[in-house]
């Protein structure tokens, strides 16, 4: 689900916004987006678990992306917005400053990550896509709420 | 699936319910119960599972079916009695007869050797008490073979000795409603001989008085054969209920009488012409019914009754999933009606906009009402795993050597659907105990001057928004000495501790505890009553045993009726609500500043009726603050945990006792200790369900880690 329909050259991805950077998801794994709403915190969970949220009738846990990709823990205001995504069987919501763009790009022009900065962001990090001066980072959903890592957080 | 696979699914569920009807048939015998309608369901139940067993080519199962119904013809017929000893070769052979269908189901084979030594024994039964000649031959009606046959109305009779019937046969109504057929009774009849049928519609009112689900038609069949009048009967018997039937020997009968018969055949062959006067009815019919309706007279009204309400109690088939969707539907309506009240509540100031609220009333009435009887469409009577318990007590007595009579009660009563799958477990296990260690050997019991044969009561009931079930024996009770010892030898209580009779019965549920001197086969296989409490603990259920010695023990499990709703206290902790399982809780109090005392640089106890409980902070413990609550503050939860006994877990607040829709916390995110489930409140938000054991757990690991000096920042505890 998470990964980019390689078969057709060409993907869809949502671009969003956390602090200054550009990320962005396959538009496949984007079930709904929606307004923050207060979330209720789970104890014993890792620091980039915000809590869980009702979505209609679920319980949906929101992970606070800023946090997870060790830019800080964001201040959820009324501005933030949710992308709920569909992980595999699971669904959860990532916390975001705001949703930019619908964007279309081949695959080509996906670029390997440069092998520069904290592991804490590269690990999430697919791929770099440059567009209209814009660089745009392609996160890998699989990895944000892998078991393993939140274990040993 | 392919049609096949369809219809084969169905014939198996047919068969667990017929299989049911059977056992519960028989044991009605075993009581005293030898009436028509008792012997008839029963016969009727094999004789259906041969049937469709033969239309799947299980030819094991329908060798073994049809020495079964052999006996109970023999006993129908009144040839065989249904003595004890029958009944229990009965009740063995429909043991093996669920064994052959569960084996055609999972495509194994069921074990031959016994099937063919209870076969030998029914058939023992059968020829021992068949006089003669006076052999019953249902073989002629091999299985439900409703393959169209001709009606030999010009077979010329073969041989010399011919019998003839005069059979006079009026289907009532509810022959049509069962969706039997008329047609195919006088089919059969055709296969037995040479018959000419004679239909009489006098009866038939005019078009506007008639009642298209009505029975208006009689037949009159003169059958020339070889047949004996058990066969013509045979034929009956699907419908016998629900005809006038009325069979003679027709040797007697004048020949101007055939003559009769033959001329009136014209209007009536074999019925398969409607007559004139019922034409238009049936043309009335046939464009009213949805398109493949038969054009035969006596189809038509059996079709036109399938599919309109019948005034019985009337049982359909659902996909459990769709079940459950709609219980989620109507739980997010609850939700949603709840959320609409408070926003309306906070939008508009009291007194403001009562027509609303009036409205809003109402609201809440019909979804409390739609919950209700979503609910209740899942609730299913404990009958199901009930039924399964003779069979168990049947073959667990005789490998133990003890006699046993299993006394249900209650069987009706209704729990939801996920609670009677989960209740067959812990209930087996029960009985198995009972007899296994509960009931004595018959020799002891005679000389403790009891009857030899034991009796387990197995019953259900409800008692306070709760299911109860009971497994009691008459036996020798719990041996307390040697249960203690054993309790001491396994290191689970100290040598000299002093320990009541009731804490003597419970050491039982202790995990590793298991007294049978012997391993048995039955039970003590190492697991035993605790593997009982927990999988009663799991369901959110308790377990208990009261006992007196040499008259029996008496095991009281109660369960909640639902495991899809519970019934909570809804807390807060700081700024976090929190629902508190009402099941664990004994009960609340205001701790007063005295009652609460230090122990240890950092732990509490609270004093309650002179006993110290250990006071845990849930805040603290489920890491939402790193300040303790003042206990005089607060309100005290005094809650039952599994690990710790009784503890006192300090909230902030009482808001109110709830009835809340579990959510799973699993099924997006992961288990959390602490937490058992999610719940969603009615301003829409998530709450948290609290685990008390999880909790007390969870506390300890924490105040081992506050000992240190440096306190470790609790929100990020890991687990």
């Amino acid at each position: 689900m998470s990964e980019i329909a390689f078969g057709s050259d060409k993907s869809e991805l949502i671009s969003f916004r956390i602090g200054e950077q550009e990320f962005c998801v396959d538009i496949m794994a984007v079930r709904e987006i929606r307004g923050w709403t207060p979330a209720t915190p789970v104890p014993h969970s890792p620091t980039y678990v915000r809590g869980v949220i009702n979505l209609r009738g679920a319980v949906l846990p929101v992970i606070d992306l800023a946090a997870r990709l060790g830019l800080g823990v964001a201040e959820a205001t009324a501005r933030h917005v949710i992308i709920v995504v569909q992980i595999g069987r699971r669904q959860m919501g990532l916390l975001v400053d705001a949703v930019c763009d619908i964007l279309s790009t081949a695959d080509h022009a996906v670029q390997k990550t440069p092998d520069v900065a904290s592991d804490s962001t590269t690990q999430f990090v697919r791929g770099l896509i440059a567009m209209e001066g814009r660089m745009i980072s392609l996160i890998d959903l699989a990895c944000v709420l892998d078991e393993r890592e939140a274990e040993a957080a | 699936m392919d049609p096949m696979e369809a219809i084969r699914v169905t014939f198996f569920q047919e068969c667990e319910e017929l299989l049911a009807q059977l056992e519960e048939g028989l044991l009605a015998m075993e009581q005293g119960e030898h009436d028509a309608e008792t012997i008839n369901s029963v016969f009727r139940a094999v004789h259906s599972i041969k049937g469709g067993g033969g239309a799947f080519g299980l030819d094991p199962l329908v060798r073994f079916a049809h020495v079964f119904e052999n006996l109970l013809d023999q006993i129908r017929g009144g040839v065989t009695e249904a003595g004890h000893e029958v009944i229990a070769a009965l009740l063995r052979a429909s043991d093996m007869l669920a064994d052959h269908v569960s084996a055609a189901r999972d495509g194994g084979t069921a074990d031959e050797a016994r099937s063919d030594a209870i076969a030998a024994a029914l058939v023992a039964l059968t020829e021992g008490e068949a006089h003669g000649g006076d052999e019953a031959a249902p073989a002629e009606f091999e299985g439900l073979s409703f393959t169209p046959m001709t009606v030999a109305l010009d077979d010329e009779p073969a041989g010399a000795a011919q019998a003839a019937w005069i059979i006079r046969f009026k289907p009532h109504a509810s022959l049509y409603n069962k969706a039997n057929d008329a047609v195919l009774v006088l089919r059969e009849l055709g296969s037995l001989g040479r018959i000419e049928v004679e239909v009489d519609a006098e009866a038939v009112p005019l078009l506007d008085a008639m009642d298209p689900e009505g029975a208006y038609l009689d037949w009159t069949v003169r059958l020339t054969g070889e047949a004996d009048e058990a066969a013509v009967r045979e034929v009956f018997s699907f419908v016998d209920e629900d005809c006038d039937l009325d069979i003679a020997a027709a040797d007697a009968a004048p020949d101007a009488a055939i003559d009769l018969l033959s001329s009136l055949l014209a209007i009536g062959t074999a019925g398969a012409e409607a007559p004139p006067l019922l034409a238009p009815a049936i043309e009335d019919i046939i464009a009213a019914a949805p398109a493949g309706a038969p054009g035969k007279a006596e189809t038509a009204p059996a079709k036109a009754a399938e599919s309109a309400a019948l005034p019985a109690p009337q049982t359909i088939r659902v996909d459990l999933e769709r079940v459950d969707r709609l219980i989620n539907l109507v739980g997010e309506l609850v939700i949603n009606q709840a959320m609409l009240a408070q926003r309306v509540m906070e939008s508009s100031g009291a007194g403001q906009a009562s027509d609303v609220n009036l409205a809003l009333a109402d609201l809440e009435h019909l979804t409390r009402g739609i919950q209700d009887s979503v609910m209740a469409i899942r609730a299913q009577p404990v009958k199901s795993v009930f039924q399964r318990m003779p069979r168990l007590v049947r073959e667990v007595g005789e490998a133990v050597g003890k006699r046993v009579r299993l006394v249900t009660e209650g069987e009706n009563t209704e729990v939801d659907k996920t609670v009677v799958e989960r209740l067959s477990e812990p209930i087996t296990h029960m009985i198995r105990n009972a007899i296994d260690h509960g009931l004595e050997s018959p020799a002891d019991r005679e000389a403790a001057g009891k009857p030899a044969e034991g009796s387990v009561r197995l019953t259900a009931g409800h008692r306070s928004g709760r299911i109860v079930i009971e497994v009691s024996d008459d036996g020798k009770g719990v041996d307390r000495a040697r249960v203690k010892a054993k309790a001491i030898e396994k290191g689970l209580i100290a040598a000299d501790a002093v320990l009541t009779d009731e804490e003597i019965d419970n050491l039982i549920f202790l995990p590793g505890f298991s007294t049978a001197a012997a391993i048995s086969d039955i039970s003590g296989r190492g697991v035993g009553m605790d593997v009982v409490k927990k999988s009663v603990q799991a369901l959110g259920g308790r377990i208990s045993i009261s006992s007196q010695p040499g008259q029996g023990s008496r095991f009281t499990m109660s369960l909640p009726l639902t495991l899809a709703v519970l019934d909570g206290m809804v807390v807060s902790v700081g700024d976090q609500t929190l629902v508190a399982p009402l099941t664990a809780i004994v009960e609340s109090l205001k701790p007063r500043p005295e009652e609460v005392r230090p122990l240890g640089p950092d732990n509490f106890v609270l004093q309650i009726r002179d006993v110290y409980v250990p006071l845990i902070d849930i805040g603290q413990a489920m890491g939402f603050s790193r300040t303790r609550v003042d206990p005089t503050e607060g309100v005290a939860l005094l809650v039952e945990s599994e690990g710790a006994g009784r503890v006192a877990l300090m909230v902030d607040n009482i808001q109110g006792q709830r009835q809340v829709v579990i959510k799973s916390l699993e099924a997006n995110y992961r288990p959390t200790e602490g937490v058992a489930a999610a719940t969603i409140l009615g301003d829409g938000r998530v709450a948290l369900i609290l685990d008390i054991d999880g909790v007390v757990t969870a506390n300890r690991r924490v105040a081992n880690r506050r000992d240190p000096p440096a306190r470790e920042p609790l929100a990020r505890t890991g687990t």
